[in-house]
């Protein structure tokens, strides 16, 4: 009988990459129907590892055992003919085509327009995925957007879908629909290898857990048995740091207030920003909750000052207007801010990290005089952020592009907090980042605002912000709610917010 | 067995300063046996071409005069290719900058004074930063991209220079030829310092080499050509302006490379006409990047380059090449600096 046999089973995987041993003798078997999920912090070899099973790299040594038979996947192709499906983080589709194109163009082998869409519209029903073939795909969320990967997958009929990080983009909602469909496909005995670092997701959905910690297999286990926290220590290898939070805190005078921020949308997919306002008191954690591309960057880039607002008042710090100030103004007004992308927006991959604390810091840690950089004082600055925030880096000399996403986030973070600013906006502060990391930018922020600036939280991890701010906002289509406290909001109410359903919050339970 | 190129982690420090060393010792070696299997002495060209101008100490005026122009060109595309701006258009910016001090020139014949040089010369500054100012505008108005605006402007100031020598501005004691009346005595600079082989035009550009790597190395202007060009989204998160880098860096680059103009014309040439533009402007494009965009490096690239153009006059009378074998192995240099640059950010594996 075949289901003797493990529908999947890696056996002792290696794979070298310079420098580094992204996977060190990996085993793990998937049987038929099971939902598996795939643990560990950025980095652990997660993505290493599938990739290898998908044929997109080979593994140095190992084996690969497909129904019971050993197997060489030389490339995607030859894994899709197998019966893998994957469905990327990042997906890749043409904004401009519709759904239908997308996954007509995604296939191995040439079906008429016709017969596909009557299959593509099988495969949505059987699964329960409602989606519009003809919809062009820049007018679709990213949930939605993330339904065309899963169908295109789907069509295949494969045997085992492997599923990267796929919640990231989703509104609580968006999630549990999505867990629908993948139980749906286990039952009818498609295995699925679910990679996340989201552990009540992975205590909800999976049945095995295997978890990953720098390239090595720790452990195998059954998350349902398991506790979040207990998960959590075995992906990061040692104990979970608590925030500590004051309770009962009281907050200052407003330091930040946007009114009616509006802004037209860049370029053909940009989002506009529509009446956008809030205040934010010293001693305040703002949050900014949304699905990602509802604004969030167009947002961060206003407040920070790389997009100008249309009139002085429309954003002012510590009572004084500031919307048409650029960035340089407004960071002498005490303003901070980060980027959600840290290479090459945040940071300069290439440069130094003296160079780069220059980029932000110059003028408030007096690094120039006479037009002239100190590269004393700028060096003397990048080692003090070093040491605060327990950088991993060889020194001050080392590019931003050689440390790690977690270092090199503590390093943006800390240099934008050691500048003392009196708001702070953080987009996404701990966005692939690892737990341990994470956990340190976190304190930090909450450190900062105990000390009574005023802080803007722009996060797409909702946990996150229910964890870290006092108040807090949902954005979607460019537009942002009223302001909701933390405490006494329901996660389904941010949830249909998050998916752009305003008016019906009061009698949605 | 296989070669593969793998990333390194980090830019090699070490490939950085030694590929371009490399690129001129295979430009050597390769021209060599090009020039073999051409049916040309090829060692003899080489020598020649590379070694003559300096063994030969007479021939060290005539490379210093050479690389004057190049190095005050390539400082400022230097400093342009840093921000990733592509002036490809000096040599009619270099074009532009000897008419503008030309024209300076012709508007004051009577004045018998030396100091009419210092109008000439910031005639020549502004001219050569106005011929440049017209991508600028285009880029940053209308997006339109500079490589190809500044290099068909080329075009125009080759026509206007023709127009102008053949036309309004000829000598008319001149037999016809193509050319301008001869600026005045007061209108001209010395070929060379008193008792030195070395032009005026080296002088300033050792002096302008200082100031550029100062401004490169610690000024905030340095620093923001060089976010520019790394991340444009960094740079403007940091708070500077890319369009106001375009035009700052085109007219930079477009004002060196119109002093060099009026540098030659009134140090070397003492008039215009149709032979006034002798590729400089495009030279300089190789020895900006032989000298790795950086002043110092430039300097020393640039009187690389000069010993070819003068090299390559030699061979031509003395082993008989052709008259573009300089050129070639001009270019040759290019693609291997080019080509070499792979090797900062990659290394080679044997699998």
């Amino acid at each position: 009988m075949a289901d003797t046999y493990a529908r999947l089973e890696l056996r002792d995987i290696s794979k070298r990459f310079p420098g580094v041993l992204a996977n060190d003798n990996v085993s793990l078997t998937v049987m038929p129907g099971e939902i598996h999920a795939l643990l560990g912090e950025n980095g652990a070899g997660k993505s290493t590892l599938v990739k290898m099973i998908y044929g997109i790299m080979a593994p140095d040594s190992g084996q690969i055992l497909w129904d019971g038979q050993a197997v060489r996947i030389q490339n995607p192709k030859a894994a899709r003919k197998l019966g893998i499906g994957m469905v990327f983080q990042h997906f890749s589709l043409f904004e401009a085509m519709t759904v239908l194109e997308n996954i007509a163009l995604g296939l191995d082998t040439k079906v008429s327009r016709a017969a596909l869409e009557v299959e593509i519209l099988k495969v949505m029903n059987t699964y329960g995925l409602t989606l519009d073939p003809k919809r062009i795909v820049s007018t679709l969320s990213v949930g939605e957007r993330q339904r065309i990967e899963i169908v295109r997958a789907l069509l295949l009929n494969p045997k085992l879908l492997i599923m990267d990080e796929p919640t990231s983009v989703l509104t609580p909602q968006e999630v549990g629909q999505l867990f629908e469909t993948l139980r749906k496909l286990a039952a009818q005995g498609c295995s699925i290898l679910y990679i996340s670092h989201k552990l009540h997701e992975i205590i909800a959905l999976c049945e095995t857990a295997t978890i990953l910690r720098g390239g090595k297999l720790i452990a195998t286990c059954d998350p349902r048995k398991e506790t979040p926290r207990k998960l959590a220590e075995m992906m990061i290898g040692a104990n979970l740091k608590e925030i500590s939070k004051v309770a009962g805190r009281t907050f200052g005078d407003v330091k930040f207030a946007v009114r009616n921020l509006t802004l037209p949308k860049i370029g053909d997919f940009g989002t506009a920003l529509n009446e956008i306002e809030f205040e934010v008191k010293a001693g305040e954690i703002f949050g900014i909750a949304g699905v990602a591309g509802n604004g969030q960057n167009e947002l961060l880039e206003a407040l920070g000052g790389e997009v100008l607002a249309h009139s002085n008042d429309a954003i002012s710090i510590a009572g004084a207007g500031v919307g048409k100030c650029g960035p340089t103004e407004r960071r002498a007004f005490g303003l901070g801010a980060v980027p959600e992308e840290r290479n090459g927006h945040a940071a300069v991959s290439d440069f130094s990290l003296q160079d780069n604390a220059v980029l932000t810091a110059r003028n408030r840690m007096n690094m120039v005089s006479a037009q002239l950089i100190d590269p004393s004082a700028s060096n003397a600055f990048s080692q003090k952020v070093i040491m605060s925030f327990g950088v991993k880096a060889q020194g001050t000399k080392a590019t931003a592009g050689s440390l790690s996403g977690g270092n090199l986030q503590k390093y943006i973070m800390g240099r934008e907090i050691l500048q003392n600013p009196v708001v702070l906006v953080v987009s996404q502060p701990t966005w692939g980042v690892d737990a341990g990391a994470a956990a340190a930018i976190r304190q930090a922020i909450v450190d900062l605002a105990a000390k009574g600036s005023a802080m803007v939280i722009i996060s797409q991890d909702l946990d996150e912000l229910l964890e870290l701010c006092d108040t807090l906002s949902v954005i979607n289509l460019g537009k942002l709610s009223k302001p909701l406290k933390v405490g006494e909001v329901s996660v389904e109410e941010i949830g249909l917010l998050m998916g752009g359903i305003h008016g019906e919050v009061q009698h949605a339970h | 067995m296989r070669i593969k190129l793998e990333k390194r982690a980090e830019p090699s420090r070490f490939m950085l300063f030694a590929t371009p060393v490399a690129a001129v010792v295979f430009t050597i070696l390769i021209g060599a046996v090009l020039f073999d299997a051409l049916g040309y002495d090829g060692l003899g060209t080489v020598k020649e071409i590379f070694f003559t101008p300096i063994l030969a100490s007479y021939k060290w005026q005539d490379v210093a005069t050479k690389a004057a122009p190049l190095i005050l060109i390539a400082l400022g595309l230097s400093l342009g290719n840093q921000a990733k701006v592509w002036n490809i258009g000096a040599e009619g910016q270099y074009i532009a900058g000897a008419l503008a001090g030309a024209l300076v020139a012709y508007l004051t014949p009577g004045v018998a004074s030396h100091w009419i040089i210092i109008p000439m010369v910031i005639a020549g500054v502004l001219g050569g930063a106005a011929w440049a100012a017209i991508p600028a505008f285009l880029k940053t108005k209308l997006n339109v991209n500079e490589v190809l605006t500044s290099l068909m402007l080329v075009y125009v100031a080759l026509q206007l220079l023709s127009y102008l020598v053949t036309g309004p501005w000829k000598d008319p004691n001149g037999h016809n030829f193509p050319q301008t009346a001869p600026f005045t005595d007061a209108q001209l600079l010395p070929h060379s310092i008193a008792g030195t082989f070395i032009p005026p035009g080296l002088v300033i550009a050792f002096v302008l080499m200082l100031a550029f790597w100062l401004v490169v190395s610690r000024s905030v202007y340095g620093f923001q050509v060089r976010v520019v060009g790394a991340a444009p989204s960094a740079a403007r998160y940091a708070g500077f302006s890319a369009n106001g880098t375009v035009w700052s860096t085109l007219l930079i680059s477009g004002g060196m490379a119109g002093l060099a103009g009026i540098l030659e014309a009134t140090s070397q040439l003492g008039q215009l006409n149709l032979g006034f533009p002798s590729n400089y402007g495009f030279t300089a494009i190789i020895v900006s990047f032989l000298g790795r965009l950086h002043p110092v490096g430039v300097f020393i690239a640039g009187i690389v380059l000069a010993i070819t153009y003068v090299g390559g006059q030699v061979a031509q009378t003395t082993v008989h090449v052709p008259s573009a074998s300089g050129g070639i192995f001009q270019a040759l240099m290019l693609f291997l600096i080019l080509a070499g640059d792979v090797l900062v950010r990659y290394r080679l594996v044997l699998k």
